[in-house]
């Protein structure tokens, strides 16, 4: 039995009421709320442990230095990489992307491609141009279907051996589409491409095995998981970072400087130039823990119900248009609008009524593009979400109805 | 009547509502931004178009006897309505007068948040705009006098 009041008391913020109503926070897809364990993680990591790292030999340096390798342990395990070092700690999935971006430069030149999908977060699109800009390199599309999903018809012609990146989401944070990563990997690898998947929106939701996925490099937003903002983790796979050129120059990173040239250090240091967000690291490492402890078999369970639930009742309201696929398809997310009602009407005075819900392009201008429209109101679910909650909304969403219409 | 003296009139109409019941307020706002006569079809073109990320607002300006008139049009509601609102405060006014008008009644209706730079509503570029309009309308009048 998934015991959600439980586990709503582990989120002080849920607690909290929002112009005199009870908060209901539908915008996890933004950012997740934190429970109190890795909240006094972080206090704990500054009244007890605060040093910085890998540098002192004194007590404290060793002891926040092994806090944060064992949180990158925590990671490694979670995401069953082959070795510690192939986790990369960064500040969020845009920092892993275009530290991937910036250290294929060398990599590439005017006659290769870079492939990335229509469904893409602006985060994994704008890295993409500048190499694209910098190389010389063209960026092609995968192209996306009425439904929300990517059309994979075409790509034995878009994905040739001058693919030399293929760079897409394992979920739409738009639309909540799980992508077909598996087949595209593949595809990838028999043509020589390295292949990226953005994370972000799949690691709140799911467990991702990075050797079972076989994919070469997988970003995560730590915030996106219940841990600190400005945490996160790329994992990459030994050989392509080896390869790859270091995205930032610093200390921590080099093996040996002289005013000539400088030798990098070894992975992951190499790609961990300054010092780093530690308390953020070893957040992270909580937060999966916690994660863990529940147990993303039952998480993804409780979410996989809110979804049915909420997408049974928004489709029952008149007029109402859900993008992207069945419930089958996708994560806990109900991107939505309402005939005749711009969404961010919708929103504003959803906002008034307590209820936080994303509107507007979602950082995916392209797909509203698609389906021609300004944006749309994006309810995304946690586990820590109720089906009151859901009913909170659809009566908000009524309410807003007779107002605006 | 002066800017100020119609956004006192604004003040004290709102002041009717119940201060503690958002609804009415918003009711209000929703039901002018119904009743605003749109902008004139030809003025809503790309080049009047004040993009502000999740609403769209268009503007036009026209200078007639001293005065500048302005008319506007949103793709949101919410938006629309404080269009209206806006410009009863500063259409046919002197652009002189438009310069040095405060916007800080919107905060005393209860709205402030709706003409803040974190909307992105295209709400704070509209008043941006609204100000250059009257200050190229200004310079012009000095120039023919
Ligand atoms: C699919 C996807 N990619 C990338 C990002 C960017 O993540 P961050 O802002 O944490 O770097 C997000 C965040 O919204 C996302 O949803």
């Amino acid at each position: 039995m998934f015991n959600v009041q439980a586990i709503r008391a582990d989120f002080p913020i849920l607690t909290q009421t929002v112009k005199g109503k009870n908060l209901v926070y539908f915008d996890n897809a933004a950012t997740s709320q934190k429970p109190k364990q890795v909240i006094e993680a972080i206090a704990n990591y500054y009244e007890t442990i605060n040093a910085n790292i890998h540098r002192g030999v004194h007590y404290l340096s060793q002891i926040s230095t092994d806090r944060y390798e064992a949180a990158r342990e925590t990671i490694r395990k979670h995401v069953n990489a082959q070795h510690a070092f192939e986790i990369i700690f960064t500040s969020g999935t845009t920092h892993g992307i275009n530290l991937v971006a910036s250290g294929f430069e060398p990599l590439l030149n005017e006659n290769d491609e870079i492939l990335i999908g229509a469904l893409e977060h602006h985060s994994n699109i704008v890295p993409w141009q500048f190499l694209a800009e910098r190389t010389g390199a063209k960026l092609r599309v995968i192209p996306m279907l009425e439904n929300g999903t990517l059309d994979l018809s075409s790509l034995s012609e878009i994905l040739t051996e001058k693919t030399k990146v293929v760079a897409v989401n394992h979920i739409s944070n738009a639309l909540g589409t799980i992508n077909p990563i598996r087949e595209i990997i593949a595809a990838a690898h028999a043509v020589g491409a390295a292949v990226l998947i953005d994370g972000a929106q799949a690691a709140p939701h799911l467990q991702p095995d990075v050797q079972a996925l076989d994919c070469d490099f997988y970003t995560v937003s730590g915030h996106k998981i219940c841990a600190p903002t400005g945490s996160g983790f790329l994992y990459g796979k030994e050989s392509w970072l080896n390869k790859m050129r270091p995205y930032q120059g610093g200390g921590e990173m080099i093996k040996e400087v002289t005013f000539e040239k400088t030798t990098y250090a070894d992975l992951p240091h190499k790609f961990e130039a300054g010092t780093p967000n530690i308390e953020g690291g070893i957040g992270l490492g909580v937060a999966l823990d916690y994660l863990n402890n529940i147990g993303f078999d039952k998480i993804a369970a409780q979410e996989q119900s809110l979804l049915e639930y909420a997408t049974a009742k928004i489709s029952a309201i008149d007029g109402a248009r859900i993008y992207g696929p069945d419930t089958s398809h996708k994560t806990s997310v109900v991107s939505f609008n309402i005939e005749g009602v711009h969404p961010y009407d919708l929103g504003a005075l959803l906002d008034k009524m307590g209820i936080a819900v994303r509107t507007g392009h979602h950082c995916a201008q392209p797909i509203m593009n698609f389906f021609d429209i300004p944006g749309t109101v994006r309810a995304s679910m946690m586990f820590y979400n109720t089906f009151e909650e859901i009913d909170a909304l659809v009566n908000g969403i009524e309410k807003a109805k007779q107002m605006l219409l | 009547m002066s800017i100020s003296a119609i956004q006192e009139e604004i003040v004290a109409e709102f002041e009717l509502f119940d201060p503690e019941n958002w609804d009415e307020r918003y009711q209000y706002v929703i039901d002018l931004g119904k009743s605003l006569p749109l902008i004139d079809a030809k003025y809503k073109t790309d080049e009047n178009i004040i993009k502000g990320c999740q609403s769209k607002v268009w503007l036009h300006a026209d200078y007639e006897g001293g005065k500048v008139v302005y008319s506007a049009d949103s793709d949101a509601i919410l938006t629309k309505g404080l269009i209206a609102i806006l410009i009863r405060s500063f259409s046919h006014q002197a652009p002189k007068d438009i310069l040095e008008a405060k916007t800080d009644f919107i905060d005393r209706i209860g709205l402030k948040e709706h003409l803040s730079p974190t909307r992105a509503n295209g709400l704070v570029s509209m008043v941006k705009q609204i100000k250059m309009y009257a200050l190229a309308f200004s310079s012009k009048s000095e120039q023919q006098a």
